[in-house]
């Protein structure tokens, strides 16, 4: 199984998508002919082994990365034929990022940081909807500050509060808790999904915490650069689950 | 320690290349320098060994003045004829001949030009056939008194032929003779050393070259076989008595070429100092370099510190890179030098059109140790401080986040206001005090540890002027990145910017000076000289231009004009100092032209500046003793006391003095129109009074005083040219610490990139980074050079730099070229950011 549909109105999607590093005996197929659609209004996590290409997916559907084979629409344009400077507009405008670490300028306040991408456009950002999205984050007091003077959690938010300004088609986190303790961890996690239901916003979040997943709406599971499972309303209990099971299909336990 | 030390040089090439470059520029102009004048100076010997080959003994008569290569050419006394029959009869002396050769024998070419020449001398010689090193090329030597043969380089330059009617101006104004032969040397060479070279028949050469009939300016003496030339030497030595100067040929070919080769050192002090400069700004750049890579290495020291290095041993290993880095900069250094030591030599002798056979370029011994020691000793200087800042780097930074904080800056200020506080009292006292020897010293000493001093200030400095330069560019997000990146490490950009200073404000110091100086001339030309119209022209080489002096005769029966009076020049000795004297026909006429009055002067009464005549203590009524050129001395009285500037130079002989100065025309002239006469009237007549003198021409004031400024315009010209290097240098370090910058930054490049930032906006992030580091420099460049270039000027006051100008215009000129070298600087680290991979950026360490 390859492929994973959703039904309604779709945000990404990727048709039947290679992608091989290297050559000769070096070479890694990180992606063998991955098809995947991503709803709008949907936040979805991608989960799997390291190695398993999640990454690798991740920034092939952000425009990031170019594709072998396969196509990659974002928001109804195709993407997998665009140039740099198209691929650069795409990404400023319709793709938030949030990595999982150094998301931010350090010569720039955090309120500058979370402005970037507008001003790299030249846009200014709607005062209705700056008020939101700083208010959902919670960092109304520590706009002034440089990152050097922010926790690493705030920092996040930070990042996350960056994506979501520009009202992207879709945002891209990879693994955007990886780095953070539980109780920060939590902080993120509840402020994207509230940007999913309360804005409509559609993420797709990499990460390898069954806990974080179960923040999503749906989980989808790669294993050796193929699409092997999915899960919809995820706990963190059938994460697990789902997880235990494709590790002993893949890889049986010897006793 | 020193596999690691190696390992991690190696993968810092680029860097080490581009900062190891301000050391072989250094180097290169040590060696280059030195491989001129080593191959110049045995040019010379060559030369002079082949000219005076044919030359067993010479004797010439003591001159009156003995001066050196620098301040001119040593003026031989004449030797009468009847000297040479006493020769003959000494024992050993097989033949003996009289010779001339002066220079100013001046060919007008073909085109009506005079055939200049900026340094070998122009000969006139008597004919005394073909010697053994010579060979006719067409035609024979001159038997007639209107004939005359030259050498070959002369004939190419002047484009004249055998069968020409030639123009040549000597002791006397313009005389046309029949061109019979043209000669040439052995091994085809047109001349020897360049010189040219006209030979007249014996009786005219010592009427129009000496001046005095049956005198000579050397006898040539052969010996016989079986004799040597010492032993002849010393016999004519004793025969001839003190007054004599008895030389053998080899002799003779070494004080000849240890003339000019005095001349040569001169020049090569002039490389050296530019040398230091860039050696100066070097240091800068490297110092830079080397704090990078180890603020860039602190995790990898900090690891081998964990492991158990000593701090010794990571100065060690930072120091050895130095020295590696010296050593390869000092090869490299060393063979550019080479190279261009012989091309300067080539340059030097085929300049003014002269062919100068040079001797096979070859390399010193001084310039291999001194490229090693330079290279080696500066880079080891600049790498002190980066080292010690390493071996203070904890263990426990391996384990930590690289975090270079902000070290305050206190510490270094202090040590820069103290440094500023010594150089610019050095500076101080060498300017406004009389310190004597080592007034030169305290100057550029003071001015050394003033950069020094500004540049430790300048990281202070550097944040309020950046980020107010900076706000030039704010108005778009690619410009306030880059002004905030270009004020993220003020030290590395106060360093980048200072290293910029050094040549600007050099540049502008001269700059200032200049402009001042040729401020106040025109001011005082302008004040004093009431003359209309001037006879002068432009002096190319040690000979100045000179014109027929009838033309001050028939100019004063010009119509309209009040006065005319021709200047006359020479060095002389007075007290056993060597002084400048003018002199003139009649002191009261060129007062009357100049625009002042003064007496008629006797034959034994001399004029002078009354601030001379303070300084040297001559009052009105003293008597003061002249030799001047040539002939005795002679004792005149203090007779006339003037303003200084009122009355043109500081001491005026009376016209009796003229025919023993070494150039008896005059030099320049003065005329002064009746009130009411307009100049374009007169101008015309006076022009074609001097058609016959081409190397004059008559000019209105305004030319005049425009000419005479031009000379400073030159200077500034060929300081902006040799300092444009030390700026080059400059150059590659804004490169080095933008291609640092964009390393450091891949990943925020990376994030930058990701979130939508395009190329073209990423490399305009890049260059105001550069833009604003540079004009930055450029700024304290401008502020410190106006400010030493004004104290150098108010310390000139009292030397008739009455006037300060600050060169605005080219100041600016200089920032605007600031800018746009940070732009050009800017070219391939800029690149190189928006070719950044995204991806493997953002995923970078
Ligand atoms: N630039 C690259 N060059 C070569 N191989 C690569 C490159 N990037 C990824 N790979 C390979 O592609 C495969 C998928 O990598 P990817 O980074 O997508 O995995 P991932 O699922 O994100 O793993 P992790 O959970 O460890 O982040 C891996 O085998 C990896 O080694
Ligand atoms: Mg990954």
């Amino acid at each position: 199984m390859t492929a994973t549909k959703t039904g309604g109105p779709v945000a990404a999607r990727a048709e039947e998508i290679w992608k091989v590093y290297g050559s000769g005996e070096a070479q890694v197929t990180a992606l063998r002919g991955v098809s995947a659609e991503f709803g709008r209004g949907r936040f979805t996590a991608i989960m799997g082994p390291s190695g398993s290409g999640k990454s690798t997916l991740m920034h092939c559907l952000a425009g990031l990365d170019t594709v072998d084979r396969g196509t990659v629409h974002v928001g109804g344009t195709e993407i997998s034929n665009l140039g740099d400077k198209a691929l650069t507009r795409l990404r400023r405008d319709r793709i938030g990022f949030v990595f999982q670490q150094f998301n931010l300028l350090p010569t720039l306040s955090a309120a500058e940081n979370i402005r970037l991408p507008l001003d790299i456009a030249g846009r200014k950002p709607d005062p209705q909807w700056w008020e939101t999205v700083i208010t959902t984050v919670g960092l109304s007091d520590r706009l002034a500050h440089r990152p050097s003077q922010l926790s690493g959690g705030q920092q996040q938010r930070v990042a996350c509060a960056r994506a979501l300004i520009g009202r992207p088609d879709v945002i891209f986190a990879d693994e955007p808790t990886g780095n953070l303790d539980s109780r920060s961890g939590a902080e993120v996690l509840s402020f994207l999904r509230s940007s999913v239901r309360e804005h409509g916003q559609t993420i797709v979040m990499v990460t390898h915490d069954p806990v974080a997943a179960s923040y999503a709406d749906r989980v989808v599971f790669l294993a050796d650069g193929a699409i092997v499972d999915e899960l919809a309303d995820p706990t963190a209990e059938t994460v697990l689950d789902t997880m235990k099971r494709l590790d002993t299909q893949t890889d049986p336990v010897m006793l | 320690m020193l596999r690691a030390t190696l390992k991690s040089l190696l993968a810092r090439k680029l860097r080490l290349i581009l900062s190891g470059l301000a050391v072989v520029l250094g180097v290169m102009f040590v060696s280059g320098a030195l491989v001129l004048t080593d191959t110049l100076n045995r040019t010379f010997d060559s030369i002079f060994a082949d000219a005076y080959a044919a030359t067993d003994v010479a004797v010439t008569a003591k001159p009156a003045l003995e001066i050196s290569e620098l301040e001119g050419e040593e003026v031989p006394a004449p030797l009468p004829a009847a000297t040479i029959d006493k020769i003959k009869t000494v024992s050993g002396v097989r033949d003996a001949t009289g010779r001339i050769d002066l220079d100013g024998a001046r060919v007008i070419a073909a085109d009506g030009k005079v055939l200049t020449s900026f340094g070998p001398p122009r000969m006139g010689v008597n004919w005394t056939g073909v010697d053994d090193i010579m060979e006719m090329r067409a035609g024979r030597g001159p038997e007639s008194d209107d004939e005359i043969a030259m050498n070959a380089a002369t004939a190419a330059l002047s484009g004249w032929q055998v069968g020409d009617r030639v123009p040549v101006l000597t002791r006397e104004p313009k005389k046309m003779f029949t061109l019979v032969g043209v000669w040439a040397y052995t091994g085809g060479r047109d001349s020897l050393g360049g010189v040219q070279e006209v030979a007249f028949t014996t009786p005219v050469a010592q009427a129009l070259m000496l001046g005095e009939a049956n005198a000579f300016t050397s006898v040539v003496v052969r010996a016989d076989d079986g004799v040597t030339p010492a032993q002849v030497r010393d016999d004519l030595t004793t025969a001839l008595g003190a007054d004599y100067q008895v030389r053998t040929g080899e002799e003779l070919a070494a004080d000849s070429a240890a003339g000019l080769q005095e001349g040569v050192g001169f020049f090569n002090q002039i490389l050296l100092g530019f040398a230091g400069v860039a050696l100066f700004v070097g240091i800068f750049l490297i110092l830079n370099t080397f704090s990078i890579i180890v603020a860039q290495r602190t995790r990898e020291l900090a690891l081998l510190r964990a492991m158990g290095a000593s701090r010794n041993q990571v100065i060690g290993s930072v120091m050895v890179e130095a020295v590696i880095v010296g050593a390869v900069a000092a090869v490299l250094g060393l063979a550019a030098g080479i190279g261009a030591g012989a091309g300067l030599g080539y340059l030097f002798s085929t300049m003014g059109g002269s062919s100068l056979t040079l001797a096979p370029v070859g390399v010193p011994l001084s310039a291999v140790i001194s490229a090693f020691v330079v290279g080696i000793v500066i880079t080891v200087i600049a790498a002190v401080l980066p080292a010690l800042r390493a071996s203070r780097i904890a263990p426990i930074a391996a384990m930590q986040e690289v975090a270079t904080p902000d070290r305050p800056l206190t510490k270094l200020t202090v040590a820069g206001s103290l440094v500023t506080t010594i150089g610019a009292t050095a500076l101080g006292l060498g300017l406004f005090s009389d310190t004597g020897d080592t007034t030169i010293w305290l100057i550029i000493g003071g001015a050394l540890v003033t950069f020094i001093g500004i540049a430790l200030l300048t990281p202070l400095i550097s944040r309020p002027v950046v980020s107010l330069l900076g706000r030039l560019f704010s108005w778009s997000l690619p410009g306030r990145l880059g002004r905030l990146n270009s004020g993220r490490n003020p030290r590395r950009t106060a360093i980048t910017a200072a290293a910029l200073m050094v040549g600007i404000a050099l540049v502008t110091g001269v700059t200032v000076v200049m402009d001042s100086a040729k401020s106040s001339l025109k001011a005082e030309v302008a004040r004093v000289l009431k003359a209309q119209i001037m006879i002068s022209g432009d002096q190319a080489g040690p000979r100045p231009p000179t014109y027929d002096p009838a033309v001050i005769d028939e100019a004063a029966t010009v119509p309209g004009v009040r006065a005319a009076a021709g200047v006359y020049h020479d060095m002389v000795q007075i007290d056993g100092e060597q002084r400048y004297v003018n002199a003139t026909g009649d002191l009261a006429t060129l007062a009357q032209a100049y625009g002042t009055t003064a007496p008629t002067l006797t034959e034994d009464q001399l004029a002078v500046s009354a601030e001379n005549a303070a300084a040297w203590g001559w009052q009105d009524g003293r008597t003061v003793t002249v030799q001047a050129s040539r002939g005795e001395p002679h004792t005149y009285t203090v007779a006339h006391l003037y303003p200084e500037g009122a009355l043109p130079g500081s001491i005026i002989l009376p016209a009796g003095a003229i025919k023993d100065f070494a150039i008896t025309q005059p030099t320049i002239g003065y005329i002064r129109l009746d009130d009411g006469v307009s100049v374009s009237a007169v101008l015309p007549q006076i022009k074609a009074l001097v058609a016959d003198s081409p190397e004059v021409t008559a000019v209105d004031q305004q030319t005049f005083v425009d000419d005479q400024a031009a000379g400073f315009d030159q200077i500034i010209m060929m300081i902006q040219i040799l300092l444009g290097l030390a700026i080059l240098i400059a150059v590659l370090g804004v490169v080095n610490t933008l291609a640092l910058s964009v390393l450091e930054r891949t990943r925020e490049l990376g994030l930058l990139r990701a979130v939508g930032l395009n190329r073209s906006q990423t490399m305009r992030m890049i260059t105001v980074e550069a833009v604003v580091i540079s004009v930055f420099g450029a700024l304290l460049g401008v502020t410190v050079g106006a400010g030493m270039g004004s104290a150098v000027t108010r310390a000139l006051e009292n030397d008739g730099i009455t006037e300060l100008v600050l060169p605005w215009p080219r100041m600016a000129t200089y920032l605007a070229l600031a800018a746009l070298v940070g732009v050009v600087a800017a070219i391939l680290p800029a690149l190189r950011a928006a070719r950044l991979n995204v991806l493997g950026a953002i995923s970078h360490d």
